[in-house]
């Protein structure tokens, strides 16, 4: 019995043979850069000039813009990474393990500059660069859980032992995943409740909300992008040996 | 609005600006980094490979 028809199959198959990927990945780079740059502009120019001055922030809430997106993507691309992790582990499928790995980089920036901009907002807004709060705590121990992904990647010669070790770390780290999301409900915590995932009737005016969804979206065009770059230089050095590479150099070096 | 009030952030410039000025070098040299790594690694890869034709 099949679960998965012939085409749909085929198409995995051949996305997932690395010098296909390799060469789809760097075709799509610039347009998907394209993308992010309107995005990037529009949400920008929405955020830092259109929206309005906050009636009891002032101006200083314009880090929401960056703040808020990056921190979604510290979470979003850990969930990735997990479930590429484990897709790695299950089927040994070489270039699932190249895109947990290559997420991890791109995930723990966001998760730097999440709690970099919090503590740039926090400072004027709260009078503290920084305080132990549950969801603080909880975010910088998602930087740690980032930074050990990596540090045990590069510890590992051998690359596929290396991505099961990653995997298995990931997946044991998902518990810190609703432990952030949940923080501030769940405690008492100096940080501010959820504004905008409060779907029936978020505490956002429209004229905030679109340059903060519009960053929202931009940062995961980033995240594409950068993930592809990094699985490209991963694949490459992977595949030093094969055919695919040896050929890809020669036609280069013409 | 003027221009100088816009930089001014209504007297936040600096912890906006820093937070925006950060954000934008980590993303910039999280793309920039592999690609130059992708791009030296190629270039070693071929004088392996020429070394090897000699």
């Amino acid at each position: 019995m099949k679960f998965i028809p012939d085409p749909i199959g085929k198409f995995f198959h051949r996305m997932a043979s690395p010098p296909h990927f390799y060469a789809l990945a760097g075709q799509m780079i610039p347009w998907l850069t394209g993308i992010f740059l309107v995005l990037l502009g529009y949400g920008l120019f929405a955020g830092l000039y259109l929206a309005p001055t906050d009636y009891q922030q002032g101006d200083s809430y314009r880090i929401i813009y960056i703040h808020v997106p990056s921190a979604w993507m510290s979470l979003f691309i850990y969930i990735v990474m997990a479930l590429a992790g484990a897709i790695g582990l299950i089927w040994r499928i070489k270039l699932a393990e190249i895109m947990a790995i290559s997420s991890a980089s791109v995930g723990a920036s966001f998760t730097f500059i999440a709690l970099v901009t919090g503590s740039l907002w926090g400072k004027p807004m709260w009078g503290t660069w920084w305080v132990w709060d549950a969801r603080l705590t909880s975010e910088l121990i998602l930087l740690f859980l980032y930074l050990g992904v990596m540090g045990l990647y590069n510890a590992i010669d051998d690359k596929r032992t290396a991505s099961k070790a990653v995997a298995i770390l990931a997946l044991v780290g998902v518990v810190n995943i609703p432990i952030i999301h949940y923080s501030v409900e769940w405690w008492n915590t100096l940080h501010q409740g959820p504004t905008v995932t409060k779907m029936d009737k978020p505490s956002i005016h429209i004229s905030m909300l679109i340059p903060l969804l519009t960053m929202a979206v931009a940062f995961k065009f980033y995240y594409v992008i950068a993930v592809l770059q990094r699985a490209r230089l991963e694949l490459l050095q992977r595949e030093r040996t094969s055919a695919w590479v040896k050929k890809l150099v020669m036609e280069q070096s013409k | 609005m003027t221009i100088e009030s816009f930089f001014a952030m209504g007297g936040y410039a600096f912890y906006v600006w820093t937070a925006y000025g950060i954000c934008g070098v980590v993303l910039v040299i999280n793309v920039l980094m592999p690609l130059r790594q992708r791009l030296s690694f190629l270039q070693e890869l071929a004088r392996k490979q020429q070394r090897q034709q000699l």
